[in-house]
């Protein structure tokens, strides 16, 4: 009984290290991870302040501002994020640069852009209304109302949305590998066709993803519960 | 102090003020009273523009308050407005409740602020609490804090929008209390409240509204002993 169980796990054993540690082939898995990290961190500086921009125009009163913010939101949501990628690299950038990251970063970045925007949005919008009115009451500008009593509210309203959008990421640019880009996902190609197998490397790049997302989600959850300090009684 | 000209408020085609003329005088304590929907909060808040008057002007100390070359925060400055729902500021504690709007506005320092801050909370018996947050705090102590917080701009009127309507019966008495204080003190007020007993005891007019317009107004004492209107006996005889 035990013996076939015994030999399947020092199969998978062999598997695991093929996978990893021989020939330091974790090396591998580590470049892979580092340009997964890069592209999601440089995209998710983009959007956290292209967001923010678009944000402030959907919400503002001319018409000339809310107007593209509006189109942009619904054109970006309304495509797939390969397509997206690809339009970049074949097209938009296709003669303004040869840097693959760059040209991922950037089309993670005005993707990821939009989703912010509504973020924001619906955490400004989430904020009592008798907030600004008290604000403005007070003699205060819209902008300094703005400023220090909406926005402060609206960024503990939108940090779990804003840590999912995140996470999302994180995941999506498993996608690069379509401009032959070579991040997490992509090792898995590199290391099957040197070891014929499929479920060592699989498995090490899940953990490696859980891992990630998993640490994002601790490290915003902890930040929540700082922001909440003033709810306490 | 404030004159109000034909003032009328529409929302869409529901028209909220029919053509209100009015004018308040420095020191008086205009109580508004009448039925819900009657338009009193709506005439209240037209007073400092956080509602658009459709029609009409609002006159405060000579400058047009709707007109919009008139520099609005200016003018807001100089009116305080406590609401029903207090709208304290629920990510800052108490003292920077209280100080922001005079810091930011370049009325105070930071350092006046604070002083002024704590010299208010002691008057209304909360000088303990200027670090906790509002959430930290029951309804009438929110709405003592709201009422100092306004004060704290150093107001030449006070505004008050139902005050007393979201507190527990146990604190209305409170609240009341800090606004006596104020009148006696010499203070401008226009308070929207459905406490009658206040308007008889501080008030110095009462206005009654019905349907967008002020159906009847006098002092406290001829009032409530002589409601001239029927519509005004109906709601006394309701609420007393």
């Amino acid at each position: 009984m035990a013996v076939p169980l015994f030999n399947g796990l020092a199969d998978f054993g062999t598997k695991l290290y093929q996978a990893f540690l021989f020939e330091d082939r974790w090396k591998l898995y580590l470049g892979g991870l580092g340009n997964t990290l890069a592209i999601t961190l440089g995209a998710i500086c983009i959007s956290t302040v292209f967001g923010m921009v678009l944000c402030l125009m959907r919400l503002s009163k001319h018409q000339v501002l809310r107007w593209p913010a509006q189109a942009y939101i619904d054109i970006i949501r309304g495509i797939p994020v390969v397509v997206q990628l690809l339009i970049m690299y074949n097209v938009v950038l296709l003669n303004v640069t040869d840097n693959k990251m760059v040209v991922a970063i950037i089309a993670f970045g005005v993707n990821s852009s939009a989703y912010m925007a509504e973020i924001y949005r619906s955490g400004i919008n989430a904020v009592d209304s008798g907030q600004m009115e008290a604000g403005r009451s007070l003699g205060l500008s819209r902008a300094q109302t703005m400023w220090h009593i909406i926005f402060p509210q609206a960024i503990k309203n939108c940090l779990p949305t804003y840590t999912s959008e995140f996470i999302v990421l994180v995941k999506e640019t498993a996608v690069v590998g379509y401009i032959a880009l070579v991040d997490l996902t992509k090792v898995y190609s590199s290391v099957q066709s040197l070891t014929y197998d499929a479920t060592a490397p699989l498995l090490i790049i899940a953990v490696a993803y859980f891992i990630i997302t998993k640490t994002l989600a601790l490290i915003f959850a902890h930040m929540e519960r700082r922001l909440q300090a003033s709810d306490r009684r | 102090m404030i004159d109000v000209e034909h003032l009328s408020k529409a929302f869409g085609s529901h028209l909220v003020l029919d053509d209100i003329t009015e004018h308040i005088d420095q020191g008086e304590k205009v109580v508004i009273i009448g039925p819900s929907g009657s338009g009193k909060s709506t005439f209240l808040r037209c007073l400092n523009l956080l509602e658009n008057p459709t029609k009409g002007k609002i006159i405060f100390e000579g400058t047009v308050v709707n007109d919009r070359k008139t520099d609005i925060n200016a003018v807001r400055r100089q009116m305080g407005m406590v609401f029903q729902h207090f709208n304290l500021f629920p990510n800052m504690t108490i003292r920077r409740n209280i100080t922001l709007a005079p810091v930011q506005t370049k009325l105070m320092s930071q350092e006046e602020a604070d002083k002024t801050a704590m010299a208010l909370l002691d008057r209304v018996g909360l000088k303990d609490r200027a670090e906790s947050y509002p959430a930290q705090l029951s309804g009438g102590q929110k709405q003592r804090i709201a009422i100092v917080r306004a004060l704290a701009m150093k107001p030449k009127l006070m505004l008050f929008d139902e005050p007393t309507s979201a507190l527990d019966p146990e604190m209305v008495g409170e609240v009341l209390e800090v606004m006596k204080e104020l009148a006696h003190e010499g203070m401008t007020m226009v308070v929207v409240t459905h406490e009658m007993g206040f308007a008889r005891e501080v008030g110095t007019r009462v206005l009654f509204m019905d349907g967008g317009k002020i159906l009847e107004q006098n002092t406290p004492q001829e009032f409530f002993a002589n409601p001239r209107e029927q519509r005004t006996i109906d709601f006394l005889s309701k609420v007393l």
